[in-house]
Formats: C-alpha cells, sequence, structure tokens
C-alpha cells in the first residue's frame, strides 16, 4: 500500500458516500455548489490521493534508482510499487512493460518517434479513426512526414460508431500501425478495440490503444484485450496531472529505439558510444515524475475497493438518465452510438456552446464548450464546436437535474 | 438561476443584436474586407467596408459565432456607419482598452451603446468573443485580408 489511510476492501459502492472523499466536491462556485460536469477534461483527486503525495514529500522525498542512502531506497520502492500497482490494474504480464510517461500525449509521441523507419517508413500506412483526439493525429501526421508514410483515417458513421465495414477493407499488407480511441472524448462511442487489434494483427499491423477515457470507466485486461501498446493519462482517472502510462509487449518494446537520451536511461556512457538501459528504464531519461507515480498508485488502489461493475452500472445509469431528460428538453445529442460512455456532447440549436458554457458556469455548473481537441469529428457533425458533459462515479442524479434546468433558463434566456 | 447575475454580461441588448442582427449579409460591392476567425470556438465573420474619401459609408458584416462575438459585431457596424477612418481607429481603441481594462475601473462613457459589451470583463476567456469583429474591422481597413484572434 502507498499510503496507509482509510482504504478498505469491496468498499461497497455508493455516490454519495464518495463524494465525502474528495475535498473540492464540497466548494461552492459564486454562491452555488459545484456541479461538476467537465470529467473527460479531468477529474478530481481524493483525499488518499493528496495524501500521498504530502506524505511522500514529508517522509521519503529522494531521487530514485539513484543513492544508496535512506530515504533513496524508499523512494525507489514506492516508485516501483507504483509501477507493480500499474501493472496488476492494467493486467499487464511485466513491470517492465510498464513505462511512466507524461500523459497520453507523451506516450503516443514516444510511439511515433521511435516508430520512425523501424515500425513504420516510406509508404507505409498508419490508419487511425475519424474520432480521434489531436494527441493521436498530428503525432502521426508528423512521422507521415519524416518517413513518407500514409495516414488514412476510418470513417465515423452517422450515430457515432466507427465504420467497421470500410475498417475491414483499409487493410492492406501496407498497414503498419493502427492506433484508435478506446472511447470517443467528443462522442462517447465505446470502439469495439478486440476486434480491431485482431484483423490488425492479421494484416501484420501493431495496434495502440488511446485508453484515455476508458481507465477510470471500465475495467483495462491489456492482455484480453490483446493490443500492442495501450496508453493512458492518470489525471483523468482521480491521479495528479503529469503521470501517464505506457504499456507495450516486451518483445516489442525491446525492439524499439530510446525516446530520449539522459540519465537513468542508460546502463554505461561514453563520449564513443552509450550502453542503454533494460526495460522499463530506457523510456524514462531523467528525473522522472516520482511524486506522480505514488498519486497514480495511490488513486488506482482508491479505485480497487470498489467493483468496477458498480461503477460502471451508477455511470450507465447517470448516462441513461441525463440522456431522457436532454432528449425531451429538445437538446440534440451528437454521438449515439450503441453501448457508449458517460459523455454527452449535445447542441441548443441556435445558441453557441461558448454562451452555454459561461451562462451554466453562473450556475455553479462545469462542462466543456468547445471543439474537445477532435476539430475533425466537429467538422464530420458539421458543427463548430458543442457542449459536453461527462460524468464520473461522484457524480449524482441531482447534478443532472441541475444541469437540464439550468439548460432550461438558458433556453428561455435566449428565446 | 439568477437572472440578475447573468444579465451583467447577456441583457437584453446584447440578446436582441444576436438574435436580429444588424448590417447582417453582403452587400453588393464594397472597398474594403477581411475576414476574421477565433480558431479556439470556430467563430468565422467576413466584414465588408465601403469608404468614400475618408467616411465609412457603409459596413455590414456575415457569418456565424457566439452571442457575444454577434452582438459586438452587430454594434459595431451600427456604431461606425458614417464615420471617419480615424474615428474607427479611435473607437477600436477605446473598445479593445474597455473589454480589457481591470474589473474595477471606470468604463469610457463615449462608448455608448457599446458599454453593455464592457461586462466581459470578468469573463477574460470570452474577451476575444468581443473583439474579434473589432480586429476584422481593423484589418479590412488596413487592407490585410484575414485576422485572427491568435495573431
Amino acid at each position: 500500500m502507498m499510503y496507509n489511510d482509510t482504504l478498505q476492501t469491496a468498499r461497497s459502492f455508493s455516490a454519495e458516500e464518495i463524494r465525502k472523499d474528495f475535498p473540492i466536491l464540497s466548494r461552492p462556485v459564486g454562491k452555488n455548489p459545484l456541479v461538476y460536469l467537465d470529467n473527460a477534461a479531468t477529474t478530481h483527486k481524493p483525499t488518499h490521493v493528496i495524501n500521498s503525495i504530502r506524505s511522500f514529500y514529508e517522509s521519503t522525498n529522494s531521487n530514485v534508482h539513484r543513492g544508496v542512502h535512506t530515504l533513496s531506497q524508499l523512494a525507489t520502492e514506492q516508485y516501483e510499487s507504483a509501477r507493480n500497482i500499474v501493472r496488476n490494474f492494467l493486467h499487464a504480464s511485466s513491470q517492465q512493460e510498464i513505462v511512466f510517461t507524461r500523459g497520453t500525449t507523451e506516450g503516443l509521441n514516444l510511439l511515433a518517434q521511435s516508430f520512425t523507419n523501424t515500425v513504420v517508413g516510406n509508404g507505409d500506412e498508419i490508419l487511425l479513426s475519424g474520432m480521434e483526439h489531436h494527441s493521436n493525429i498530428v503525432p502521426w501526421q508528423m512521422l507521415a512526414q519524416r518517413t513518407g508514410a500514409i495516414m488514412k483515417v476510418i470513417p465515423v458513421l452517422d450515430d457515432g460508431s466507427l465504420d467497421m465495414q470500410t475498417f475491414y477493407a483499409m487493410l492492406t499488407p501496407k498497414t503498419k500501425v493502427i492506433s484508435v480511441v478506446h472511447i470517443s472524448n467528443s462522442l462517447g462511442t465505446v470502439n469495439p478495440v478486440n476486434e480491431i487489434v485482431k484483423a490488425g494483427h492479421n494484416a501484420g499491423a501493431v495496434v495502440i490503444v488511446d485508453g484515455a477515457q476508458s481507465v477510470a470507466h471500465t475495467k483495462i485486461d491489456v492482455q484480453e484485450i490483446g493490443c500492442d501498446f495501450f496508453v493512458f493519462s492518470g489525471h483523468k482517472l482521480y491521479a495528479p496531472t503529469g503521470i501517464g502510462v505506457l504499456y507495450g509487449k516486451r518483445e516489442l518494446l525491446e525492439k524499439l529505439p530510446p525516446y530520449q537520451g539522459g540519465g537513468d536511461m542508460i546502463l554505461t556512457v561514453s563520449f564513443e558510444k552509450t550502453e542503454y538501459n533494460e526495460l522499463p528504464y530506457k523510456f524514462e531519461a531523467g528525473t522522472p515524475n516520482i511524486e506522480g507515480a505514488i498519486g497514480l498508485a495511490a488513486a488506482i488502489e482508491y479505485l480497487q475497493q470498489f467493483d468496477m461493475e458498480s461503477i460502471a452500472r451508477h455511470e450507465e445509469s447517470l448516462l441513461r438518465y441525463a440522456t431522457s431528460l436532454l432528449e425531451q428538453n429538445g437538446v440534440r445529442i451528437i454521438g449515439i452510438a450503441p453501448g457508449k460512455s458517460s459523455i454527452i456532447s449535445f447542441v441548443l440549436d441556435g445558441i453557441h456552446p461558448h454562451d452555454v458554457g459561461s451562462l451554466l458556469d453562473r450556475d455553479g455548473i462545469a462542462i466543456r464548450a468547445g471543439h474537445h481537441c477532435t476539430q475533425p469529428v466537429m467538422k464530420r457533425f458539421s458543427v463548430p464546436a458543442t457542449n459536453r458533459a461527462s460524468f464520473a462515479m461522484y457524480n449524482t442524479m441531482p447534478e443532472v437535474d441541475a444541469l437540464v434546468d439550468s439548460l432550461g433558463s438558458i433556453k428561455s434566456l435566449f428565446a | 438561476m439568477d437572472i440578475a447575475d447573468i444579465r451583467e454580461l447577456y441583457q437584453d441588448v446584447i440578446l436582441d443584436h444576436n438574435k436580429s442582427p444588424r448590417n447582417f449579409g453582403k452587400p453588393h460591392t464594397h472597398t474594403h474586407t477581411s475576414c476574421g476567425h477565433n480558431p479556439l470556438c470556430g467563430d468565422t465573420f467576413e466584414l465588408f467596408c465601403t469608404v468614400d474619401g475618408d467616411v465609412i459609408t457603409d459596413i455590414r458584416f456575415e457569418g456565424s459565432g457566439c452571442a457575444i462575438s454577434k452582438a459586438s459585431a452587430s454594434m459595431m457596424t451600427s456604431e461606425l456607419k458614417g464615420k471617419t477612418i480615424d474615428e474607427a481607429r479611435h473607437l477600436f481603441a477605446t473598445f479593445t482598452n474597455a473589454v480589457t481594462s481591470p474589473l474595477d475601473s471606470p468604463v469610457d462613457e463615449s462608448l455608448g451603446n457599446l458599454v453593455v459589451l464592457a461586462g466581459v470583463r470578468e469573463y477574460p476567456v470570452r474577451v476575444k468573443c468581443a473583439t474579434l469583429a473589432w480586429h476584422t474591422m481593423q484589418s479590412a481597413l488596413n487592407q490585410s485580408q484575414t485576422a485572427s484572434t491568435e495573431s
């Protein structure tokens, strides 16, 4: 255990109860209680996570993998124990497959960089979905520019689901990489990643799953998904910002060249030659985000008190309740794929999302208004921007009511 | 919802200009034009001016955006019709100063109706919405082709 406080095993899940574990949820915004529905952007942190970081700095702070002194050894133990907690959480087979990063974006950049002329070369094809976050588009565009590879995009259907028929038709012997989002941050679509991995492997491609939006909402078993790489950010999983994880199959990580050079990623250095460190340190140059890794492990421990199924059920009931109330109130929802996650993108006809966002804020309600770093999705659905309400395990039905009431007032203001 | 509170920014006059924008639509002829774009929210306006000597005899716009940007464009065109280029530049400076000043500083009364837009000060992320049309006007008069809130 990373930080010794009152965690329980097999704690029964109650949104009302767990709200007490998140100090920020009791603060007001203006004259109103905070209604936080921007969880796809980032989640709040439970006391257990905050305390784990505080405890690290108060009792252990030191650099890792360096000194022989007591604190350095303790810090190293905690950092490596965090790695093992992540391994267990993702159901990876070895700690060597868990690379700490700054977040999803860095994980994807690491891969795109290391794939240059190793996995992907001139004329090869990179397959992405039409609902990718900019962080799963731009690094591949840069890779294509460096190598002369070609980027292809799997289309999105009208309901927000992926056009799987076209996906199969797009696979060729030239397809070297498939990188797809597990759950779309702007549509809420849950993509059939197991199926994509299977088809991708049959075509001889390496498959990456962007788990930024899935880790907090569904059980992740990278071996069951079968993907070659899986990336996520801690801060969408109730952990601090600035820490993330790249999972990669060992034999693939071993073949890839390092992403950055520096301390910790080496075994021996001379001015003539450097011998790289073993996995996963080969990909962790420099002093890592130690407090971040410890905070991430604490967040996973916090989450693992509960049965993930009960969290998923709660979030699904929030999604259903909000969807039916919004539809009754004439709100247009963008992204209605079957089995979608608890993210609702919506537009109010004739009212720009930024006006909606500012006006909701005056009622203490936090949503995201904009393009959600998915401009191609906005273009696909012919909207400049959307409003997005995204739910986490601590949200409640009365918060959905507050959102719907406030939207009603906004509609009358603009009538 | 606390309507009185919200109307500090979303006042009737802004909502009215949003709903029924004045000088909206492309004119048959113009002497100066520019396109303004805010990449953060997708707001895009095209502005068309007819300048005779140094007087703006006609100014119209089209495009789409949020209530603040649209009302600001509509009110700006109403204010500038018949003004000289120098007067327009002066008003641009007074207006941008008003919407970017600290919350507690007084608003220049010479802004007339435009005073209502000074409420945007309270929402720093929305200032660009209020100034988009103004930057577009400035670049049209400078004869440059595009204006962006990100330049």
